[in-house]
């Protein structure tokens, strides 16, 4: 199917149909991990990486590191703390971060 | 095929010949026989559509709103307290230029709680950017229903659209109704093929995203354009419509559908504007007082949304006496209907004398009487400007 966008221009700025825009992965693009006040520290010795972290970050930041611990993404991480509140071993803390 | 029916089954067989992808319906009094009509197609296989059973009026509208910004075609149905539920999405569905097409059966608003028929409901929903046309009898709302999508799915309209009809005094009552084949249903309104709003993982798009205030004004504006000028892509399906299919049933409808309809208002000395089933009233109390000598007529407003403002200043300017009849309410300020043909008529090269009449809230009967009363006091001149028929 081949999308008509509708492009316009009204009052001197550009428009497409019903605010449609063409998704060119601009959500990977724009960092969003600044807006963090808080962020997750793990600790690796008493992680079992059974990933329920990375099932509830409703960011999908959290990944599995080379040593298949779970870590969390700097550059979309809100620091929200839901991975340390679900964690079983209790081995992930939030802590102020410093910029 | 003719049958006699209820307008709410006249719908339900509309909705099915037209057999939208999505129906997404939460039943409420007293537009609950059109979905529960539409439920027993699904169940027993007459039709493919995917019926959501939804939890709320808001989650039916989001489904539909949904299901229409993947490009299918997408059905919903309400009243009242539901419409009222559906209000956010109502403006994010015009904005997002989505053709979701409903049928509203009109119903009061609590408090206090009151199943039965005005146009509150509908009319508080005037802004959210939906055409809204109001039908007359069981025939128009079939014939309505059928016309609504191709309206609202045309490359220049591309908005969602409701047409409102009376609970119980239409939605409930049976009258001969002349309902078209799937084949003639089809011959008229093509597939739906979608035009901005598409699902296709090949070519992903963004759609609702947030609107600065360097382009939010410029969105609104946009919207106000086309659903201005949508005036002509309805008058354009009224008229195709009609000639298609001519009426086979006197009296059920206009012979060609307009945004208006004038009744007996060629040598009128008092005008009445009025929408819905109450005209077929007025209509009938017209006839008896022109038999004792009394110059009435009427002018029956069908699209609402947009409002055929040149249209109406048009027709009305040249009478002495209009009575504009509404079972709607903006509390503080009267009937908005009456400000809205007010504000139509302020700059006609002659403004006949306005009274506005607010009747049958909340199921109230609307009599011969009221509608005779009516009449006598606008012809005299007597009381307010404003007047409640109890």
């Amino acid at each position: 199917m081949t999308v008509d966008l509708g492009r316009k221009k009204v009052g001197g700025v550009e428009l497409t149909t019903g605010c449609v825009l063409p998704s060119d992965g601009s959500t990977q693009r724009t960092k969003t991990g600044g807006w963090r006040a808080m962020k997750p520290v793990t600790d690796h010795a008493k992680c079992t990486a059974c990933g329920i972290c990375w099932v509830y970050c409703p960011d999908a930041s959290r990944f599995k590191d080379k040593d298949g611990k779970f870590d969390f993404v700097a550059d979309f991480c809100k620091g929200c703390g839901i991975c340390a509140d679900v964690c079983p071993v209790k081995c992930i803390k939030m802590v102020v971060e410093e910029k | 095929m003719k049958e006699v029916m209820e307008a709410s089954h006249a719908v339900a067989e509309a909705v099915k010949a037209i057999e939208p992808d999505v129906i997404a319906a939460y039943p409420i009094t007293p537009q609950t026989h059109i979905v529960e009509r539409l439920s027993d197609f699904v169940a027993d296989g007459e039709i493919k559509s995917e019926y959501i059973r939804v939890e709320s009026e808001f989650a039916a509208i989001s489904a539909c709103l949904g299901a229409s910004a993947t490009g299918v075609r997408s059905y919903t149905s309400t009243s009242s307290q539901g419409l009222a539920l559906m209000h956010e999405v109502l403006y994010i569905t015009s904005g997002m230029r989505l053709p979701v097409c409903m049928s509203e059966v009109n119903r009061s608003l609590s408090a206090p709680i009151n199943i039965w028929n005005d146009h509150q409901d509908s009319i508080s929903e005037r802004d959210t950017g939906w055409i809204q046309l109001y039908v007359e009898t069981a025939q128009e709302a079939y014939d309505m229903t059928v016309m609504q999508f191709k309206i609202s799915e045309d490359k220049r309209v591309l908005l969602p659209s409701m047409v409102c009809m009376d609970g119980f005094t239409l939605s409930h009552v049976y009258e001969p109704v002349d309902i078209l084949s799937k084949e003639q249903v089809n011959s008229f309104l093509p597939k739906y093929k979608p035009v901005h709003a598409i699902l296709d993982p090949k070519e992903p798009l963004t759609q609702g995203p947030i609107g600065f205030p360097t382009h939010y004004m410029e969105f609104r504006k946009e919207l106000c354009d086309v659903i201005d000028n949508s005036l002509n892509v309805i008058g354009e399906v009224m008229a195709d419509y009609s000639k298609k299919f001519p009426v086979t049933i006197k009296d059920s409808r206009p012979e060609r559908y307009f945004h208006t309809e004038e009744y007996m208002m060629a040598d009128a000395d008092v005008v009445l504007v009025a929408m819905g089933s109450v005209c077929g009233t007025i209509k009938e109390v017209i006839d008896q007082l022109r038999a004792k000598g009394v110059k009435a007529g009427l002018f029956k407003i069908i699209t609402y949304r947009p409002f055929p403002k040149e249209i109406i200043k048009k027709k009305l300017a040249g009478y002495k006496k209009v009575a504009i009849i509404e079972k709607a309410l903006s509390p503080g300020f009267g009937g908005p209907l009456y400000g809205e043909i007010a504000t139509a008529l302020y700059d006609a090269s002659s403004r006949p004398q306005l009274r506005n009449f607010i009747v049958g809230l909340g199921g109230r009967d609307v009599k011969l009487e009221h509608i005779e009363k009516i009449i006598n006091m606008t012809l005299k001149g007597e009381g307010k400007l404003e007047e409640w028929m109890f």
